[in-house]
């Protein structure tokens, strides 16, 4: 074991960046950063949202040029101009938000400018897709390589870019949070995958905020923060907590969530809901004050039943009441007008305006209350943006930057105060905490608890366990489009949820 | 520190999800296909009903050299659209092309007919090149630049024709046979223009500087992140369609004989309507140049159409911009179909 360990001290260095620096304007998104990654190992590098990660990333990807510092790979010194240069550099980046060509196939959006070509430079598709159905299955994945990406979920929107980046047969591989959309069993996968590039003596990089993926793959740590290099060392050196107060700086207190108000009135009512091949009679209720967890499988039909109780997905048969009033189907604005927020899955996508200022993105689920005779008061609008974002410890330059300058973080967060600030009776939330950083995570179920003590009614949809025995009274677990079991939190254990969750042929409450 | 549920790798459904989804997929598109041509066969239909002219050799043989000059200014507007750009300048184009070029014959009778031919693409390929470096290096949005391209080349039209104009009688004969040579009753220039646009599917399909332009159109900060060079390929798009539209002009003028400084006025809203009908999508990504022909086929049989009944020319415009406007919603309902559709058909993994 210690000769083994020796051994791997002296794997070559594959890639290294010293004293990075990068500035956007005002904003000093790196300040000094350094990083080595070695062959054959995976190296992660941790920080809170917005401590630079991703601009590092991009640093290395060609797509920015630092202000300073100095990278080498493969022991020459190397300025990256673009991100062509990069890929001949053999560096593959897997970045944190998918960018792929919807109307394109999944094959050529794999290939896109690498293509397999025959005589006369003419595209080879046979060829092109055999070897992209081989890439998928390697992940464990069922897609038709042919299939156009129009459509496709996060979780496989991301599976296609981990395909890409294999494509490459790069020898550093660059993983801007490739886990944050995935199951745990496309995780284990992925995991799997990174395995067997160690083994052919790839040099890997691996960002998450999942620190057991990272204690599980990951050979050596970097830590970042406010921009600069923290640590640098073997994970079997730091422990976890050594790692978070690297993190965040400080020692983070958790405090225990616990939502003891008394429960109210009915606020959401779901009979018997139902959409043909997708979910079938789904019937649960959330009081007022009440945090009721969805749980299951990821492909269960939480996602579904959510968006379709907020109007926008459109169900078969049943029925939505809230506070009584039943509503229409497929009719999103009288949801709101009754109440319902929906925090969704698929920020990004569903819940922001890339171009509008932070300011303005928090404020445009609360435009009545903002307004006076139809103008918007932009002051109420910048004031009630800082107020969440300092409660979710939002990381920004100024509150009227566009939301595209935030990072990966610290966008979800915006998402979330937007529906926060709207002060709503029945709060949906898809995934709160999903790509979101070990410190806030607390204070996001703290916020979340605190609108239950107020007497909003709560339904949260979670892959993580931890968070829904943190947060929930009730449980309900689904699977394959139906309700089967229903668990009181004092009742609930991580292993009877994952039992009811796979389980099939099992007690149905 | 958080464990994740574990999720079922079994497919939901017992079917196969993958045939069923491209069936699905290529059913939609051929739907629209189909589409055109059940409209089409119906005002053929109606039309030779009501005026049997309609059906007439001579009759069908304008449509076709309609269809041609337009499917030509489609293959170019059909790359630019694709790549989330509008070329709106090819009207203008089109006719200070066939000006230039018909009216070497005014100064010197005797001039090569290449001469007069490479004189019209390169006046074309000069006006689509200025729109490409305002463009792909200028950042302008197409819109804009084209816009303001087309008053300018038009003005510039006016500037040159001045007083004058080409006349048949002032043209050789050999260069009126261009439109007008066939055989078996088919325009000759229109089966070069439809081998064009066979060519132009095969090159858009099988070569990855065709590829580039439907990723640009797809997802633009993408396409420059897999190292796409968009700058570079949207210019070559604006100069192939400048290009494309100084040929049709010298098409046209071959056709019509006469030339002023109001050939091709307001064709740029019939290229985009045809276009845009044939399946291209108007925000660039998906489309096909076949589909664009069928489409420029589609709305000169209607033209036709109208002309043959007695119905104003005015009516023109007014059926295109109609029929762009169905098109269009007709677009939207159905990439938002086909996202339900391979959304459904997904659901193995993934929410
Ligand atoms: N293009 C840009 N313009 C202005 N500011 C930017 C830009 N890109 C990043 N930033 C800022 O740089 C800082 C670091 O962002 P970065 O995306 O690198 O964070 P991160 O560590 O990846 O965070 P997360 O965990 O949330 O993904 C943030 O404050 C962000 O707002
Ligand atoms: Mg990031």
């Amino acid at each position: 074991m210690t000769a083994d360990h020796n051994a791997d001290d002296f794997k070559a260095v594959a890639l290294s960046l010293q004293h990075a620096r990068k500035y956007f304007g005002a904003v000093h998104a790196l300040e000094d950063a350094t990083i080595t990654l070695r062959k054959g190992e995976a190296h992660a590098l941790v920080g809170e949202n917005g401590a630079g990660k991703s601009t590092l990333v991009k640093i290395l990807a060609g797509v920015h040029v630092p202000d300073s510092g100095v990278l080498e790979i493969r022991g020459q010194q190397i300025r990256l101009n673009s991100t062509r240069e990069a890929i001949a550099a053999g560096v593959a980046v897997i970045y944190q938000e998918p960018t792929l060509f919807p109307d394109l196939s999944i094959a050529e959006n794999v290939f896109m400018e690498r293509q397999p070509t025959r005589r006369f430079g003419r595209i080879d598709y046979p060829t092109m897709e055999r070897s992209v159905e081989e890439i998928l299955a390697q992940l464990g994945i069922k897609l038709d390589p042919r299939r156009l990406c129009l459509g496709l979920s996060i979780a496989e929107q991301q599976i296609v870019e981990i395909a890409k980046a294999l494509s490459l047969k790069a020898e550093i591989v660059i993983m801007d949070e490739p886990t944050a959309a995935l199951s745990s069993a496309e995780v284990d996968r992925l995991l799997a995958v990174i395995e067997s590039l160690k083994r052919s003596n790839v040099a890997i990089m691996f960002i998450s905020h999942r620190l057991e993926e990272v204690y599980r793959i990951c050979k050596r740590v970097t830590v970042m923060r406010d921009g600069r290099y923290v640590l640098s060392d073997a994970t079997s050196n730091v422990s976890q907590d050594q790692l978070v107060r690297a993190m965040v700086g400080r020692d983070l207190e958790i405090r225990s969530a616990t939502s003891d108000a008394p429960t109210g009135a009915e606020m959401l009512k779901v009979e018997h809901l139902t959409e043909e091949g997708v979910f079938s009679d789904v019937s649960f209720s959330v009081r007022a004050g009440e945090v009721v967890a969805l749980a299951g499988l990821v492909g269960a039909g939480r996602t579904e039943v959510a968006t379709a109780i907020f109007g926008i997905r459109r169900y078969d048969f049943g029925a939505v009441t809230v506070g009584g009033k039943r509503l229409r189907r497929g009719a999103p604005l009288e949801a709101m007008r009754s109440g319902i927020g929906l925090v969704p899955e698929d920020r990004r996508q569903q819940g922001l305006v890339m171009e509008m200022s932070i300011a303005r993105n928090v404020g445009l689920g609360s435009m009545k209350k903002l307004s006076h005779f139809g103008l918007l008061n932009s002051g109420r609008e910048n004031s009630l943006a800082q107020e969440w974002g300092a409660r979710l410890q939002l990381k920004y330059g100024r509150i009227g930057d566009s939301v595209e300058t935030l990072s990966g973080g610290n966008q979800q967060k915006v998402v979330l105060a937007k529906w926060l600030a709207r002060s709503p009776k029945v709060l949906i939330v898809d995934e709160p905490t999903r790509g979101i950083d070990v410190g806030t995570k607390a204070e996001v179920h703290r916020l979340i608890l605190e609108l239950a003590r107020q007497g909003v009614a709560v339904l949260v949809i979670s892959s993580e366990l931890p968070e829904v025995l943190a947060l929930a009274d009730r449980i309900v677990v689904m699977r394959e489009g139906r309700l089967v079991r229903e668990f009181a939190r004092k009742d609930a254990t991580e292993e009877l949820i994952v039992e009811a969750a796979t389980v099939s042929g099992g007690v149905a409450a | 520190m958080s464990t994740a549920i574990e999720s079922s790798t079994q497919p939901v459904s017992a079917s196969p999800v993958v045939p069923a989804e491209r069936r699905a997929t290529s059913l939609i598109l051929r739907a629209r296909e189909f589409g055109i041509f059940g409209v089409l066969f119906l005002f053929v239909l109606f039309t030779s009903i009501a005026q049997p002219r309609f059906l007439s050799l001579q009759n069908i043989k304008f449509i076709l050299i309609d269809t041609t000059v337009f499917a030509l200014l489609a293959i170019g507007e059909t790359l630019v659209i694709v790549s989330r750009n509008v070329d709106l300048s090819v009207g203008s184009v089109l006719g200070v092309a066939a000006f230039v070029s018909s009216n070497l014959y005014q100064i010197d009778p005797g001039i090569s007919i290449i001469v007069v031919f490479a004189v019209g693409i390169g006046v074309g390929l000069a006006c689509g090149l200025g729109n490409g470096i305002l463009v792909a290096f200028g950042k302008v949005p197409s819109l804009v630049v084209t816009l303001a391209t087309l008053y300018i080349i038009r003005g510039l039209d006016v500037l040159i024709v001045g007083g004058n104009q080409v006349v048949a009688n002032a043209l050789p004969s050999s260069f009126l046979a261009v439109a007008s040579g066939s055989v078996l009753g088919i325009p000759v220039i229109s089966i070069i223009v439809a081998a064009m646009v066979l060519l132009a599917a095969y090159y858009l399909r099988n070569f990855r500087s065709g590829r580039d332009l439907y990723a640009i159109g797809s997802n633009p900060s993408a396409a420059q992140l897999v190292g796409i060079p968009t700058s570079k390929r949207v210019l070559i798009a604006f100069v192939i369609s400048g290009a494309l539209a100084g040929l049709a002009g010298v098409i046209w003028a071959s056709y019509y004989g006469t030339i002023n400084s109001t050939a091709g006025n307001g064709y740029e809203l019939q290229v985009v309507a045809a276009v845009v009908v044939g399946g291209v999508a108007i925000f660039g990504g998906s489309g096909s140049v076949v589909g664009a022909a069928i489409g420029a086929l589609l709305l000169n049989t209607i033209n036709s159409a109208l002309y043959v009944l007695g119905v104003s020319a005015f009516w023109d415009q007014a059926i295109a911009g109609l029929l762009l406007l169905v098109a269009i919603s007709l677009d939207k309902g159905i990439a938002s179909y086909l996202a339900k559709v391979l959304r459904g058909r997904s659901r193995n993994h993934g929410a």
